[in-house]
């Protein structure tokens, strides 16, 4: 039996996008008939729903879940232009308001040889063994490529249990569990100010120590923690490349 | 007017019809009326724009399209009956339309090179035929899961031995699979509009990929039709490829680098899965992409007389000549529809479904030998559908279709009046009133499978 019980649906009845293991290639959420929410909307296990909701229900999750983690990719992770910069500060924003959180970048999308190491990053050629490795079981990714998310999504839910969500700059993506659209600098934070509410609401006190790294490992001190967040720094790599220069009058979203 | 002017050989629109460079007055800009025009929404161009009707061929249709297109990059490598299309885009970049233009080695360069300018970030156009969209298969059909926005013009033709140039739509048939999204059109001014909104729905983040406009050769590229079309002076907003559902390529960095790194499956550490699940996004996006297709082109299927319990189901020049055994079909009392396939990837399969609910016949014309659109249809209606299905009729290797042909396969099929009208194994199904004639033999399906 390559797919579970609880995976199987009758003819007629709508399709659920639920944690997996869904199990050996389970079909693709938008060709079961789910579609992308509408702007104002997002989406909860495949339903278009108003994406204040959507936000309540990441904020539980993520303060719920097993090893919560924030997945941050090329997009928030580089220093492309002075947008990407301060999205990749307001991406810190959200690891601020959860208790635990682990932050593993996804860097880029070239597949990695000999192996990946799991503890250092995720990959969407295989983001299965990072999911496993450290035991995740809820995480958001933001600021990756639409193309490569989706790849990445539809892997976990394939082969994991991990409750994915999307933070989306474009349409979002059918293959989260949840998602919201059209995430700007201002939505990202906004989302952490619900993930704030929520954690009050439910009697969780604030994190009194900076994001781990994978496998729980500390990555920066308080003190630097700290000095990363009055600075408003987004995490750069060597090599990357400086800045992609705009078309007149274009605004940047990434 | 200037006499070198008054040489210039045109159509009656006044549009250059030679390759022959632009001649302008001496000081005079030639990119002058290109650099005039203004970038529109795409809804302005397409829906509130005041339009003109002209009388033109398929192939200055194209031209026109790409014109209004805003197009950066375009290749041509030259193969009847593409040829003219792709010299009317030369004479574009002459007048500055197009950025950029040049003829590539063959098709397979062609191809190849679209690939790199798409995944460069710039808006990509090109066009090809027949044999030539064989060769350059190979690059075209990793368009898709390169996720490269592009638009193809196909203008079909014979592609097997022994060599002809003339009309037959069988390089349909291979392309139905290979990931991009293709429509077909009937006339000149689909040609015009398809061409068009094409560019806005391929480069659509959560559609990201390319589109190719099949249309039949020299029954549409050659002859002329009336299309109505917005003014010279505006064009669609530019691409913008930082947008896109994947990175804008950078050959020598990070995030992706395609080809520069090793295949996604050679690691034993990575799992077969990849290429799985990149297939199947692949798909997921030509799903996406019909909310566009109804937003911009009313829909992937035209139905007309919805009323009617006969139909054709046809796409291209099939539909065209559909229109009129309709029209002779009328003239004897027979009420009959016509079911349009304008996308046959993403293909219709609901849309069709509702639409033949309530079909006794249907009739599917086609331009090719295999019947690929009768296959389509056939899986579409599966379960779905009780009428008596004739699959044909079907002309190819360069013949026309009479519309008598097509009237005789409804007149054979649905009176039953001369049934050696319709060719045994083009039937299957009955058009009966008991429950027990409306059984279908195994030996009708069997004959039926093998004729599509």
């Amino acid at each position: 039996m390559y797919l579970k019980k609880e995976h199987l649906y009758k003819r007629d009845e709508p399709y659920v996008l639920k944690p997996g293991p869904e199990g050996y290639v389970p079909p693709a959420a938008a060709s079961m008939g789910i579609e992308l929410p509408d702007p104002g909307e997002g989406l909860i296990y495949g339903r278009k729903t108003n994406e204040d909701a959507v936000m309540e229900e990441i904020a539980k999750q993520m303060l719920t879940g097993k090893n919560p983690t924030l997945f941050p990719g090329p997009l928030v992770l580089w220093n492309w232009n002075e947008h990407a910069r301060i999205k990749g500060h307001a991406v810190l924003e959200i690891a601020n308001e959860i208790p635990g959180v682990m932050i593993i970048p996804m860097p880029d999308y070239r597949p990695k040889y000999p192996k990946i190491e799991p503890e250092e990053e995720i990959n969407p050629n295989h983001p299965n063994l990072t999911i496993w490795h450290n035991k995740i079981e809820v995480c958001i990714f933001v600021g990756v490529h639409c193309h490569y998310a989706n790849l990445t999504l539809k892997m976990i839910r394939a082969g994991t249990n991990c409750l994915t969500v999307a933070v989306c700059a474009e349409q979002g993506h059918e293959d989260a569990m949840l998602t919201v659209r059209d995430s700007d600098d201002s939505k990202l934070r906004r989302l952490a100010q619900v993930i704030r509410k929520v954690r009050e609401s439910m009697g969780i006190p604030a994190p009194t120590r900076p994001p781990y790294g994978g496998g729980k490992r500390e990555i920066v001190t308080p003190g630097e923690w700290a000095q990363i967040r009055a600075k408003g720094l987004a995490m750069s790599m060597a090599g990357a490349p400086k800045g992609i220069p705009l078309r007149e009058g274009e605004m940047p979203r990434v | 007017m200037s006499e070198s002017e008054s040489e210039q050989k045109t159509n009656p629109q006044g549009d250059p019809i030679t390759s022959s460079a632009v001649k302008v007055e001496a000081g005079k800009d030639p990119h002058g009326e290109a650099k005039k025009q203004r970038v529109v929404t795409p809804e302005h161009l397409f829906f509130e724009a005041p339009r003109e009707r002209v009388f033109i061929t398929g192939s200055e249709a194209g031209k026109e399209a790409i014109r209004r297109a805003n197009v950066d990059f375009s290749v041509a490598y030259p193969i009847t009956p593409q040829s003219e299309t792709m010299q009317l885009i030369g004479v574009l970049y002459g007048e500055g339309y197009v950025k950029e233009y040049y003829r590539g080695e063959e098709e397979y360069g062609v191809m190849s090179a679209i690939a790199g300018a798409s995944r460069a970030g710039v808006r990509c156009f090109t066009a090809t035929a027949g044999p030539g969209t064989l060769r350059g298969i190979e690059a075209i059909a990793s368009w898709p899961g390169h996720r490269l926005p592009a638009v193809i013009i196909f203008t079909c033709r014979v592609v097997n031995a022994p060599l002809a140039i003339q009309p037959d739509n069988i390089e349909i048939s291979y392309l139905l699979n290979t990931g991009m999204i293709l429509f077909h059109a009937e006339n000149q001014q689909d040609v015009f509009d398809f061409i068009l909104k094409s560019f806005v729905i391929s480069e659509m983040n959560d559609v990201t990929l390319p589109v190719g406009i099949a249309y039949d050769g020299f029954f549409v590229t050659h002859a002329r039709g009336y299309v109505m079309m917005p003014p010279k002076d505006i064009k669609l907003p530019p691409r913008e490829a930082y947008h896109g559902a994947v990175p804008v390529l950078d050959a020598e960095n990070p995030p992706a680098r395609l080809s520069r790194d090793a295949p996604v499956q050679k690691s034993n550490f990575m799992s077969y899965n990849i290429h799985a699940v990149w297939q199947q996004e692949v798909w997921a996006a030509q799903e996406r992409a019909k909310k566009y297709i109804r937003r911009y082109m009313d829909g992937l299927l035209e139905v007309n007389n919805p009323d009617a319990d006969i139909f054709f189901i046809a796409s291209g020049s099939a539909a065209a000549q559909s229109r009129e055994a309709m029209r002779l079909l009328e003239e004897q009392g027979i009420h009959t529809g016509l079911i349009k396939i304008r996308s046959l990837r993403p293909f219709p399969t609901l849309e069709l479904q509702d639409a033949c609910r309530r079909a006794k016949l249907i009739v599917i014309p086609e331009f090719n030998y295999p019947g690929w659109l009768a296959k389509e249809v056939s899986t579409a209606l599966y379960g779905e559908c009780t009428a008596h299905m004739i699959a044909g009729p079907r002309v190819f290797g360069g013949m026309t279709m009479p519309v008598e042909l097509i009237v005789e396969r409804v007149i054979g099929g649905l009176r039953q009046v001369d049934p050696t009208r319709v060719p045994v194994g083009a039937s299957v199904g009955a058009e009966a009133s008991t429950e027990a004639a409306k059984a279908v033999s195994k030996e009708d399906v069997n004959r039926f499978m093998q004729n599509i």
